[in-house]
């Protein structure tokens, strides 16, 4: 897919990303092709540029967000970030609710595009923020416009538009699997819903992490949590539950052999990815698996003890 | 000597949906193990063999106790130990 040289906005850098060929990993599947989608690549840096650019414009374009009113949402950090962007690039205000233990990255990135931060008890989780976001928006609903991302048909509907659609004009001719974790659900439900369209069937497999205590960031355990109304579980033909430590191993190797420094959500979902073309390769079968790179890793980075004596 | 122990929504399941519980211990390790026995499962996913999970965050009070001295942690009457969960979804 081209990319243009020349951008009017900074949305117009959102989607288009590459299809990156993790071929150090394709050493170990034999005639099975392993393609990730470099998410990283959008201008906000995560995959949520993607849903939270549609559901700006469509409550713009339906007149259900106006100047005078203040967008507001949960979240667990990225579509923070890609609200703020979207918010400081079309001049509207941003809120967000995200529990106070969001890496330290998230905080100064959205607040450093204007954005307000509101903080929920970080023992609650993600579960935690969503209430106390509808509880403000219930407080004070002139001031605020509430998209609610986890029931926004414009979050999967950013995905069936535009991720789903460049895969298929990618790797239409080839792709067999399509592989990614489960957050809001929205990248799965759209990305799926334009594959099944297509005219080959494409095996399209849910990742969720395998216990309710986990560690891998961005990922939701449906079992334990509030299950977002977007979620339609017939979609899935598969579900995959995968161990912190097997994505978290799959990032470092990530980091080390591939180049690529992603985050722990990316890591899990490329850790199904090979799973499912070690397994076809065992049966002697072709594929070509494809799957997402959520975000870069360094917004994960802590502050070391070290570092953490310095003020400024 | 009872130490508060806050445990998130993910394990509240092992703590009859309690939100804080109590324990003793001279040490982070030792109230994990006399947590154990009130509420079976807890001790396995909060350490695996070589120690505090990688993804578990156990504060006390304000400091992650890998920045103390980890399991070894000595514990006082007033401590708050928090389990801190990753955060989950968009």
């Amino acid at each position: 897919m081209l990319r243009p040289k020349r951008l009017d906005s900074i949305l117009d850098a959102v989607g288009n990303t590459p299809l990156l060929r993790l071929r150090a990993l394709e050493r170990d599947t034999p005639g099975v092709e392993i393609y990730a989608k470099l998410e990283f690549q959008n201008p906000g840096g995560s995959v949520k540029d993607r849903p939270a650019r549609e559901m700006f414009l469509d409550a713009i374009a339906r007149g259900d967000l106006t100047r005078d009113r203040v967008l507001i949402d949960s979240t667990s950090g990225n579509t923070g970030v890609a609200y703020s962007l979207v918010g400081a690039a079309l001049g509207y205000r941003v809120a967000l609710v995200m529990p106070s233990n969001v890496s330290q990255a998230r905080k100064d990135i959205t607040r450093a595009f204007g954005t307000e931060i509101v903080y929920s008890d970080p023992l609650e989780g993600s579960d935690g923020a969503i209430r106390l976001a509808r509880k403000l928006v219930a407080e004070s609903p002139d001031r605020y416009y509430y998209p609610d991302q986890y029931s926004n048909p414009s979050n999967p509907g950013a995905h069936y538009r535009t991720t789903g659609a460049e895969i298929l004009a990618d790797v239409g001719d080839r792709i067999t699997h399509f592989v990614t974790g489960l957050g809001t659900t929205g990248t799965m439900m759209g990305t799926t819903r334009r594959l099944k369209e297509h005219h080959r069937p494409i095996r399209c497999v849910a990742v969720q992490p395998a216990d309710a205590l986990h560690g891998l960031e961005g990922l939701k355990h449906l079992p334990s949590s509030l299950v977002p109304p977007i979620y339609d579980d017939a979609l899935p033909d598969a579900t995959m539950w995968v161990n912190t430590e097997d994505g978290w191993d799959m990032t470092d190797r990530l980091w080390e052999q591939e180049a690529v420094h992603v985050g722990h959500s990316a890591g899990a979902n490329v850790f199904a990815a090979y799973s499912i073309a070690r397994d076809l390769s065992a049966r002697g079968e072709p594929g070509c698996v494809v799957t997402i790179l959520c975000d870069r890793g360094d917004r994960y980075f802590l502050p070391l003890k070290w570092e953490r004596l310095y003020t400024w | 000597m009872a130490i508060t122990v806050r445990v998130p929504t993910q394990l509240r399941t092992l703590t009859a949906g309690k939100e804080e519980v109590t324990g003793t211990g001279a040490t982070v390790g030792e109230l994990i193990d006399q947590l154990e026995g009130a509420h079976p499962g807890l001790k396995d996913r909060l350490l695996d063999a070589k120690g505090i999970r990688r993804f578990v965050n156990l504060y006390l009070n304000e400091e992650d106790v890998r920045f103390l001295d980890g399991l070894n942690t000595r514990l006082k009457e007033t401590d708050t130990l928090t389990i801190v969960p990753a955060i989950a979804g968009g």
